[in-house]
């Protein structure tokens, strides 16, 4: 190579250094409530990820376009891609968390939840992790900075057994049974086992555990130890494509969709769709409904994609992940609200008040309905002690073309929950040599 | 003009042996070093410290580790994440079950844990050879992967298979902060640079050379090829081990055996290639080469404020990435490095060329 030609590769690299140190200061606006998005548009779990991250974005949007913000304060936000890699997701993190106005971040990934709850303590920036991450963290009092709003992977574990138990007529019909659990090889896939093992203990089922290797594309040999130990029913832990695959061996098994329960995050439509009629009598824990006609999706529609503005396809708004998108946005919207009756109307709030208000949400059906929210989720209700709100959810059924609701709401068992959770959160706290939060630091 | 070395004479072997023995060499390379102690420190914002410089230091000391063993020795190997995996668990293990073990010391012994697994998946290379090797070295990849996965004890029974550390001191002084982490990430990194610079001087890194050259030749002017293929891998794992326990402990905090996967593997051997294997300064300039610009070009639509969507410029990102790592690798096959050392060669005769 010549020495010029270096010499202007190497010009470009200082400029493109420069470029990387110089980013932060441009944005610094004033009355701007931001909203960093971490998001997977891209790899394995891009199917799942897309409309999430699309609802997630319709939402602000929309609250933009309806309401003007909240109370005057206009929201912003920006993306950044993870790939659904913790390390991507770290990085991500350091880039948005210093901008100015900057108000919580949901990571979309269990790994990186992980890797950030030791980070956002000292940050004082609010995780919110709707439905998945760490179960421990439920506990407020030693998590003061993390929110598994609406249920964590414990409260679904349970639900689902609950659920098997009144199929079978009475969770004391459970003896004797074996369920499988089928899960992503992962922190995310692990989580739910401890409230599994707890459970098989009482009732006296057998638990066995099949591992999936993530991203979860080859599952030959997982679904051969389903054939060989024929479980009476199969948990299905997945998350990407790992889901559709699952499904497909299944089909291949031989293995009946009715006697298999999914997650949440393996009940949407990516899972399913391309599996189409075959996977019918599939079941899957639902956090929300889906479908067109809440009356916030109208006004994302009216508000956001009327006007060419929509993140993603107009079709695919109201699917089960887009809807999950804009609760997980309506719950950070409202934290600010929340917090903004405290700290001052039309102000923008910090990630410590922000905090506040999450740890203070007080959403009952009147508010629900208010926000267009009706019949989509229940009620949710924080509390320092308790940051998930609600874990009441119910299970539905894939009928070929459409999800539908196939039980009543189930509520996780406090009974099992709760000292499973403090006991986790007590050794969490002792391993990282943290104190319980004191009743003032909780009032306030 | 800038490199010219009129007027600087040795007159002993020691002055002609030593590390940079160009004047204008150890000033850069003093400047350097003060620019990354002293004024990085103090002027750096944090999101350069910790998503940037920690990776950037952390994988540099990785890839100088695989590349004492592929680019010095000739053993390709892809178990780098496998080595980096056993170096974190075993200091993080340390870390747990000894009370008031200090850090450095787990980090050391996280590395030697390394050296030892090493060793053994090194065995192989007595007999097979080149790519067959590579296959070899996957076997430590996929072994770890389960191990860390499947063992409970590993991960001290953590339901989740996630462990974490905190509260990270060394000698008393906290690292917590970015800074201190970043200094104690430059320390271990400089310390092994210098360590493994001196290596590939001395006579073990000349046998390494003449074994990767041609190792029929290399035994028969007297060379073990046990002795030095398993020195190769010992040394590097253990360079590797610590990179990886530096990864886990100062970088993520908490991790999974994700974050030492075959990707990373991968990511490691295409650091040596590109950045120039056989070459210390090739380590760091193709970390430097992965880790940035991937982050570079995912900022740029950014500055320019153009409207891509996230998943435009994320693929973009890898299609602009794959295409220079195809055009360095067509205008320089050896590296990156090497285009640097043509760059001093010519910059040594300008501006009047013969």
């Amino acid at each position: 190579m010549e020495f010029k030609s270096f010499a202007r590769v190497a010009a470009i690299a200082a400029v493109g250094w420069a470029g990387l140190l110089a980013t932060p200061a441009a944005l610094a606006q004033a009355k701007e409530q931001f909203f960093p998005l971490l998001v997977y548009r891209t790899g394995a779990y891009a199917p799942n990820g897309t409309p999430w991250a699309n609802g997630k974005q319709d939402y602000l949007k929309m609250i933009n376009a309806r309401d003007g913000g909240i109370n005057g304060v206009k929201l912003t936000f920006e993306e950044c891609e993870t790939g659904y890699a913790t390390d991507r997701g770290v990085e991500c993190y350091e880039r948005l968390k210093g901008r100015p106005g900057v108000t919580l971040f949901d990571p979309q990934a269990t790994g990186i939840t992980f890797a950030l709850t030791d980070k956002v303590p000292a940050d004082k920036i609010p995780l919110i992790t709707l439905g998945y991450g760490l179960a421990a963290s439920q506990d407020g009092g030693v998590f003061k900075w993390n929110f598994p709003l609406m249920g964590s992977y414990w409260t679904a574990a349970d639900i689902l057994i609950q659920h098997i138990g009144k199929k079978e007529g009475g969770l004391d019909k459970l003896k004797g049974k074996k369920i499988a659990l089928v899960y992503h090889d992962s922190p995310f896939g692990k989580e739910p086992m401890p409230l599994l093992e707890e459970r098989a203990k009482t009732h006296g089922f057998e638990l066995v555990k099949i591992p999936v290797t993530a991203p979860g594309v080859e599952q030959k040999s997982a679904w051969l130890q389903v054939r060989q130990q024929r479980p009476d029913y199969v948990l299905l832990w997945g998350w990407g494509v790992m889901n559709s695959t699952a499904l497909k061996e299944a089909i291949a098994t031989g293995y009946p969709r009715e006697k298999m329960y999914g997650v949440w995050w393996a009940g949407a439509e990516p899972d399913v769709k391309d599996v189409g009629d075959a996977a019918k009598g599939y079941n899957a824990l639902a956090l929300n409904t889906s479908g067109q006609q809440p009356k916030v999706i109208q006004d994302i529609l009216k508000y956001v994609h009327d006007k060419g503005q929509g993140a993603g396809p107009k079709d695919e708004v109201g699917s089960v992940l887009y809807t999950r998108g804009i609760i997980i946005q309506m719950l950070g919207v409202e934290a600010v609200r929340r917090a903004q009756e405290r700290y001052g109307r039309g102000k923008v709030m910090t990630g410590e008040q922000v905090r506040w208000g999450l740890e203070n949400l007080a959403l009952d059906q009147k508010k629900l309905d208010a926000l267009g929210f009706a019949g989509v989720m229940r009620p949710v209700s924080t509390s320092c002690l308790d940051h998930m709100g609600t874990s009441w959810t119910r299970v539905h059924t894939w009928d070929g073309s459409k999800w539908n609701f196939s039980s009543d709401w189930y509520q996780a068992d406090e009974q099992i929950l709760k000292p499973m959770v403090k006991a986790a959160a007590d050794k969490y706290a002792g391993d990282k040599k943290l104190t319980r939060r004191t009743p003032e630091d909780c009032q306030s | 003009m800038l490199y010219r070395e009129n007027g600087q004479f040795k007159t002993s072997y020691r002055a002609d042996q030593q590390l940079f023995p160009v004047l204008q060499d150890r000033v850069a390379m003093l400047a350097l070093l003060a620019v990354a102690f002293v004024v990085l420190p103090l002027t750096a914002p944090e999101y350069l410290f910790r998503a940037i410089l920690i990776p950037f230091l952390i994988l540099s000391l990785a890839a100088l580790g695989l590349n004492i063993l592929v680019g010095y020795c000739g053993q390709i190997s892809l178990g780098t994440g496998a080595f980096m995996a056993v170096g974190a668990y075993a200091a993080y293990n340390l870390q747990v079950r000894i009370p008031g073990m200090p850090l450095i010391a787990s980090l050391l012994l996280g590395g030697l844990c390394a050296t030892g697994v090493g060793v053994l998946f090194g065995i192989p290379s007595l007999r097979i050879k080149g790519l067959y090797l590579a296959v070899a070295t996957l076997a430590a990849q996929f072994f770890t992967d389960w191990a860390f996965l499947r063992i409970s004890w590993f991960t001290n029974n953590s339901s989740s298979g996630s462990v974490s550390v905190s509260g990270l001191d060394v000698f008393g002084l906290p690292i917590e902060s970015p800074v201190s982490k970043y200094l104690l990430c430059l320390a271990f990194v400089s310390v092994f640079a210098l360590l493994a610079k001196n290596l590939v001087r001395a006579s073990i890194g000349r046998e390494w050379m003449a074994m990767r050259d041609m190792d029929v030749a290399a035994a028969v002017i007297g060379i073990r090829p046990m002795y030095a293929k398993l020195t190769a891998f010992a040394v590097s794992s253990f360079i590797v081990g610590v990179a990886g326990a530096l990864w886990g402990f100062v970088h993520l905090g908490a991790w999974e055996p994700a974050a030492f996967n075959i990707d990373r593997s991968f990511q490691l051997l295409f650091m040596v290639i590109i950045g120039g294997l056989g070459s210390i300064s090739g380590s760091f300039i193709g970390a430097a080469f992965i880790i940035l610009l991937p982050l570079l070009l995912n900022q740029v639509p950014r500055w320019f404020d153009m409207p891509l969507s996230t998943a435009l410029a994320s693929h973009l990102e890898s299609m602009i990435f794959g295409a220079l790592i195809v055009f360095f690798l067509i205008v320089e096959p050896h590296g990156l490095a090497r285009l640097w050392s043509t760059a001093r060669e010519k910059l040594r005769l300008w501006p009047f060329p013969h």
